[in-house]
């Protein structure tokens, strides 16, 4: 058997290691050698040691505001979105008429694509704006708003089902028993739902986060950063260095090294919070 | 069953990996920069075909994604062969790249030769389509206007508008007279959403520009001449600038949201008299669905911003579109890339493709005077390149800093127009980007 499993080791580990070093490995050691160079097509680098990273946190960069707006529409989205799909979750799992179909309706927006759903929402808004006599270019806070109105428009449907799958687990013994004893509505839903849908909150807080976090398409299409690059996350910051001007290929890359690091941090963090649970479960 | 279906997935996905690896194609790689010429090319390459037997490969990037795009592909073995640059910052960021052309017919064949992109002894761009861009008018409006009883201003044509001081005057007038003109506002809307406000951050930006090096006597071939910028004519820019912005069809505040396209489908369909924009722009009024003005009442004239002695000024007049050869490709290709456009620019199958399907004015001297383009606008630019007693504005555009520059520019552009920066402020941020973008693009 055991070697059996060694003569076929090739054949079974290669055909997902070659894909894995291609397309993650490879990229991944170029990538960071990159943020070293200065280059115009990564086959032509020339070697500049930290410069890149000198110019990232140096002050006339924007990539320090653009960490600080990503960091504060990532607290505001995870927060609404969390806080709106549980609630109607909740709703969805009373047994109300049309519930299927409210849950249909509410999934859907999650199938459109951001760079779409970014369009339709700028026209929406500016519709909206032009009351005041202005479009959503004119102040930052209007992209950031527009842009917590759409991350929830898009996530809420996704993280409800979640929620209401985790709902639907809980026995309904527990809450009877509760009522019998007179806990009242609030209490059983602070003691007995709340508790037990724990594992499914980690999920979608997590979700949420990261989803927020590394958003890129919706943001692309909804404000471009505008007013000026007040309104650019991370993930658009690193697009318009990169593309914005001629030989600052290799300060966007550098960007997009330590962009790749801060979201391995948070994955890391969700890996150890998840797993804790499954422990506790 | 699920035997069969198994093994057609296992088929489907060789047939998708030998898809994607398949070797190199055939023909001259020619990545094309210009999304409107796309369908003209694929003939090009067709009729080539046909006469020389030879092939030709087209790849057009999408609007605004060449430099992605030629990044991307250069790096491949199968790299393009002919590419474009668009002046002598693109040439800085490609001069590994570029081949020395001096010695094609090609070269030989430019007009003049001063166009060329050189550096040192060799020449590695040459110019290929020669622009202009000014304010289009539309004549039918205008005569509207001329015939008015109750007018301010006593000018008979549009010839007479010839400073900035008599454009003012009637745009200001036209204004007064909105509705008796039918229209929503003398000029189409100041497009400023970013990306589609090249035509104030690089086209408008051009003619200040130019007066200062004019007044600095500034060398395009010497880098050091134009590391930094005065702005000088920064109120001259404000001038024309809020013309524009006061005598358009829509509020200021609205514009962080408006296309090019919107601005030519106001002028298209009438709702406004004037629109600054360039001969290339013809195809896109001709194209909105609705168009009401006929190619006989589309006119050009030169934008004025206010300088002395500006009553000769002509069109701006310029290219930022050069050819060059892949230094990197095999010497076979490169000869035959080169071939190509020799073939494209010098026998009458190419030079015939060159002005009736690309609408192109091309620079070189196997052209002569009646084989010019036949849209409206690109006869005018012929027109006025022709004219004795007006001088044309280059483009000098192509020296300033990329891309990075420019969308910052704009930016601010959008905010003065929406009131959130002052005119001082937006002032700071051109001379400062210039400054800053100038240093790493030229080093």
């Amino acid at each position: 058997m055991h070697k059996a499993l060694k003569k076929y080791f090739p054949v079974f580990v290669f055909p997902t290691l070659i894909p894995f070093v291609i397309s993650f490995l490879i990229p991944v050691v170029m990538g960071i050698y990159l943020s070293f160079t200065k280059f115009t097509t990564v086959s032509n680098a020339t070697f500049v040691g930290l410069e890149n990273y000198k110019q990232l946190f140096s002050s006339g960069d924007n990539f320090l505001h653009a960490l600080w707006f990503t960091v504060r529409f990532t607290v505001v989205s995870t927060l609404t979105v969390n806080l709106f799909a549980f609630a109607l979750a909740l709703l969805l799992t009373k047994g109300l008429p049309g519930t299927n179909f409210f849950r249909t309706v509410f999934f859907m927006p999650n199938l459109i694509g951001g760079i779409v759903l970014g369009y339709i929402w700028q026209l929406i808004i500016n519709g909206l704006l032009s009351g005041l006599g202005v479009d959503i270019t004119y102040s930052a806070s209007y992209g950031f708003g527009g842009m917590i109105l759409l991350t929830n428009w898009q996530l809420i449907g996704y993280m409800m089902i979640i929620y209401i799958a985790a709902l639907q687990n809980i026995p309904r013994e527990m809450k009877e028993v509760a009522a019998i004893d007179g806990a009242n509505a609030w209490q059983s839903l602070r003691h007995i739902t709340l508790p037990l849908v724990m594992p499914a909150v980690t999920i979608c807080f997590f979700l949420t986060l990261t989803n927020s976090f590394k958003m890129f398409d919706q943001n692309y299409a909804l404000t471009g950063g505008a007013p000026g690059r007040q309104t650019s996350m991370l993930a658009l910051d690193i697009f318009q260095t990169f593309y914005g001007s001629v030989g600052s290929e290799g300060v966007g890359q550098a960007k997009a090294v330590v962009f790749f690091i801060l979201v391995a941090i948070m994955a890391g963090v969700q890996l150890y919070f998840t797993r804790r649970r499954e422990v506790d479960a | 069953m699920k035997k069969l279906s198994f093994i057609l997935l296992m088929a489907l996905l060789c047939v998708f990996l030998l898809s994607s690896c398949g070797g190199m194609r055939e023909g001259v790689y020619f990545l094309n920069f210009k999304p409107e010429s796309a369908a003209a090319y694929n003939e090009i390459a067709a009729a080539y075909k046909n006469e020389t037997g030879r092939s030709l490969r087209v790849v057009t990037a999408a609007s605004g994604t060449y430099e992605q795009t030629l990044k991307s592909e250069i790096g491949k073995t199968d790299a393009p062969v002919i590419f474009q640059i668009n002046g002598p910052v693109g040439y800085a960021a490609w001069k590994d790249y570029c081949l020395d052309l001096k010695g094609t017919k090609l070269y030989e064949h430019l007009s003049d030769k001063s166009m060329a992109i050189r550096d040192g002894e060799g020449v590695y761009g040459i110019p290929y389509v020669v622009e202009g861009y000014g304010i289009i008018y539309n004549k039918r409006i205008l005569d509207a206007y001329f015939a008015l009883p109750n007018r301010a201003t006593n000018f008979q044509s549009v010839d007479e508008v010839n400073s900035f001081i008599k454009l003012k005057a009637l745009v200001e007038d036209m204004t007064a007279h909105k509705a008796e003109l039918g229209i929503d506002g003398v000029f189409a809307v100041t497009s400023l959403q970013s990306g589609e406000d090249w035509r104030w951050q690089t086209h408008l930006a051009n003619l200040p520009i130019y007066y200062e090096f004019l007044d600095k006597e500034v060398d395009l071939g010497n880098k050091n001449d134009y590391k930094e910028i005065a702005f000088s004519y920064a109120d001259r820019y404000k001038a024309i600038f809020d013309l524009y912005l006061n005598n358009s069809t829509t509020d200021p505040k609205l514009l962080g949201s408006k296309q090019v396209a919107d601005s030519m489908a106001e002028f298209a369909l009438g709702k406004c008299a004037m629109v600054q924009n360039g001969n290339w722009a013809y195809a896109q009024i001709a194209d909105v669905a609705g168009n009401t003005v006929k190619p006989e009442e589309v006119g050009f004239m030169p934008i004025y911003i206010g300088v002395s002695e500006e009553e000769s000024q002509g069109l701006c007049i310029g290219t930022e579109n050069y050819f060059a050869i892949n230094k990197n490709a095999s010497p076979e290709q490169q000869a035959e890339g080169i071939a190509f456009l020799e073939w494209l620019f010098t026998s009458e199958t190419g030079k015939r493709y060159v002005t009736e399907k690309l609408d192109f004015i091309a620079p070189f001297d196997t052209f002569d005077e009646n084989e010019g383009p036949t849209d409206p606008l690109g006869k005018e630019v012929s027109e006025w390149l022709n004219r004795e007693e007006n001088y044309s504005v280059p483009w000098v555009f192509t020296v300033f800093p990329g891309q990075g520059f420019k969308n910052d520019f704009g930016a601010a552009l959008l905010q003065y127009a929406q009131g959130n920066k002052t005119w001082e402020e937006v002032k700071a941020v051109f001379i400062n980007r210039w400054k800053e973008e100038q240093a790493s693009a030229l080093q």
